[in-house]
């Protein structure tokens, strides 16, 4: 009705034209907030005082730079491969077929909520379990074992692996699924029928057809550990060396690094990120040849 | 070749269940605890009596309701117009839709900042972390509104309310949308559940929405933050169950602040 008002009085010609202002609104707004910021940045990282420059790009061969994004790789890989095996085996255990229904909407819907469960909540619940107070390390120390005189430690990169694998398996368990589901029980039996054993069904079908699917998921958690910032940062208080947390210390002004070093970092996850997804593309293209 | 269930999936499947279930379950007992071997409910009688929980609490929800809406007006009509009048604008849409994960959270704050350091009408306020929002929600809601307009037959249903005379902002508002309902409905879920628990954004702008209120709580007081967390878990357990009932297809679930 409001429309119709609006077409008759405005003429069919600017009617016409309403649907487009929708579409050039949305692609604004993408420019002045998506593109805008990240050009600003990749300006900022390479704009010195006399024009064009490498200086600020150059700070990220800093020790404490390096040492971020080693970090970051570390756990961005560790935790993926830790999500990789343990999602896949859990995916493949709930589409068993003699796995019931009930437990398999339940793995499924619980898997969509612990992927959602990350960042400050997460870390406390890790904090109140595994950290130097906390209840599970508090009993394995009644019953003798002290995990901290071991060597572990929640507040380390392996700490940080074991928190993200919280978020990193039940995403692999929901975009491992589908992929799962594509391996054909013709291809079991026809296996089987040639004499296969369980193993050798993996080992020469199962796998090679999954292994572009496998490649895109482990490129998606890579992803999602390397630019993971909440969780790490409420878990170490900031006291861990990620880039991330660099870049979020050059913003609030923790530590004595230029803008320009933050932008430099910023850039360079950007970078990772971009190579990562095309990666990702070209395996998914190759997965979704045996999905017709 | 017909496999049972057998002992192995089994035990994957049970150790998987400890591993999910040990840190909510101990941080309930951890919420619990007043120091030494005293455990009662007190905590939770703090948190509920802390007025910043509330006004953090509602300034989050504020946020979920304001960046749902922004999708509606800036999304759902732009997606909706592209698919009906411009089809090959979808590869597009298909691009902007991955540059959120391109674009970390962090780097995308740090961009923000050096690019807009006014006006204080914009910036100035919390109502500024919906720009951020609308950002990192966008793969999401762009998944389900893609899922959701897929299952339309959207030519024909345009072109039969159009023969029977309707406009073309009719169609859009009671044919196409009223279709969307299960899709938008997903949308706004996962909308909820990101923007509750985000951190980077609100952190480093300095607004004090609720997952901001937990670090901070958890700097003194940590049992007070494991209530805090668990009550969060709580609204990301009922959200994304939402989304699971109002959209069986897995693909649009992967959502969170991390």
């Amino acid at each position: 009705m409001a429309a119709g008002a609006a077409g008759g009085g405005l003429g069919p010609r600017l009617a016409a034209l309403l649907p487009w202002v929708f579409v050039a609104g949305f692609f604004a707004f993408i420019l002045a907030f998506l593109v805008g910021p990240t050009l600003a940045l990749a300006v900022q990282a390479f704009a010195g005082p006399h024009g064009f420059t490498l200086h600020y790009v150059r700070e990220l061969g800093s020790f404490n730079n390096r040492l971020a994004f080693e970090n970051s790789l570390i756990v961005a890989v560790a935790s993926a491969l830790v999500g990789l095996v343990a999602g896949g085996l859990i995916a493949n255990a709930m589409l068993q077929p003699g796995a019931p229904d009930w437990l398999r909407s339940l793995v499924s819907s619980f898997a969509a909520v612990a992927a959602n469960f990350a960042g400050v909540p997460l870390a406390f619940a890790f904090i109140a379990t595994y950290g130097t107070l906390g209840v599970f390390t508090l009993f394995l120390k009644a019953l003798g074992v002290d995990l901290y005189g071991l060597g572990f430690s929640l507040y380390s990169l392996t700490g940080l692996t074991l928190t993200y694998a919280y978020f990193q398996i039940p995403l692999m368990v929901i975009i491992f699924i589908p992929a799962l589901e594509g391996l054909r029980q013709e291809w079991r039996e026809a296996a089987a029928n040639l004499g296969a054993t369980r193993l050798g069904f993996w080992r020469h079908v199962g796998l090679p057809v999954l292994a572009p699917s496998l490649l895109a998921a482990f490129v998606l958690l890579f992803g999602s550990g390397f630019s993971a910032y909440a969780t790490a940062y409420a878990l170490t208080a900031g006291n861990i060396a990620l880039v991330t947390i660099t870049i979020s210390n050059v913003l609030s002004g923790n530590v004595m690094l230029a803008p320009q070093v933050g932008a430099a970092l910023s850039v360079g996850m950007i970078a990772v990120m971009v190579v990562l997804i095309l990666l990702y593309a070209l395996a998914s293209r190759r997965a979704a040849r045996w999905r017709r | 070749m017909r496999r049972r269930f057998g002992l192995g999936s089994l035990l994957v499947l049970l150790a998987a269940g400890a591993f999910f279930l040990l840190p909510l379950v101990l941080t309930g007992i951890f919420s619990l605890w007043q120091g030494g071997s005293t455990y009662n409910l007190a905590t939770y009688g703090k948190v509920v009596n802390t007025g910043a929980v509330w006004t953090s609490l509602l300034l989050s929800l504020r946020l979920t309701i304001e960046t749902a809406a922004l999708s509606l007006v800036l999304l759902v009509p732009a997606v909706i117009v592209i698919n009906l009048r411009a089809p090959r604008l979808r590869a597009v849409l298909e691009v902007i839709a991955v540059l959120p994960f391109v674009v970390p959270a962090i780097a995308l704050v740090a961009g923000l900042t050096t690019l807009y350091t006014g006006p204080s009408w914009l910036i100035g306020t919390a109502n500024y972390l919906v720009v951020p929002y609308f950002i990192i929600t966008l793969p999401y809601t762009y998944r389900a509104l893609d899922i959701g307009i897929a299952s339309l037959d959207l030519r024909t249903l345009t072109e039969a309310s159009q023969s029977l005379g309707a406009s073309w902002f009719q169609t859009v508002v009671h044919v196409v949308l009223p279709n969307l309902k299960a899709a938008l409905m997903g949308g706004a879920l996962l909308t909820l559940t990101i923007v509750m628990g985000e951190y980077t954004f609100a952190a480093i702008l300095l607004f004090r929405t609720f997952a901001v209120f937990i670090a901070d709580t958890g700097q003194g007081a940590i049992t007070e933050a494991a209530a805090l967390s668990l009550f969060s878990f709580l609204i990301t357990w009922a959200a994304m169950l939402g989304v699971v009932f109002s959209n069986r297809r897995g693909q649009t679930a992967l959502g969170g602040a991390r």
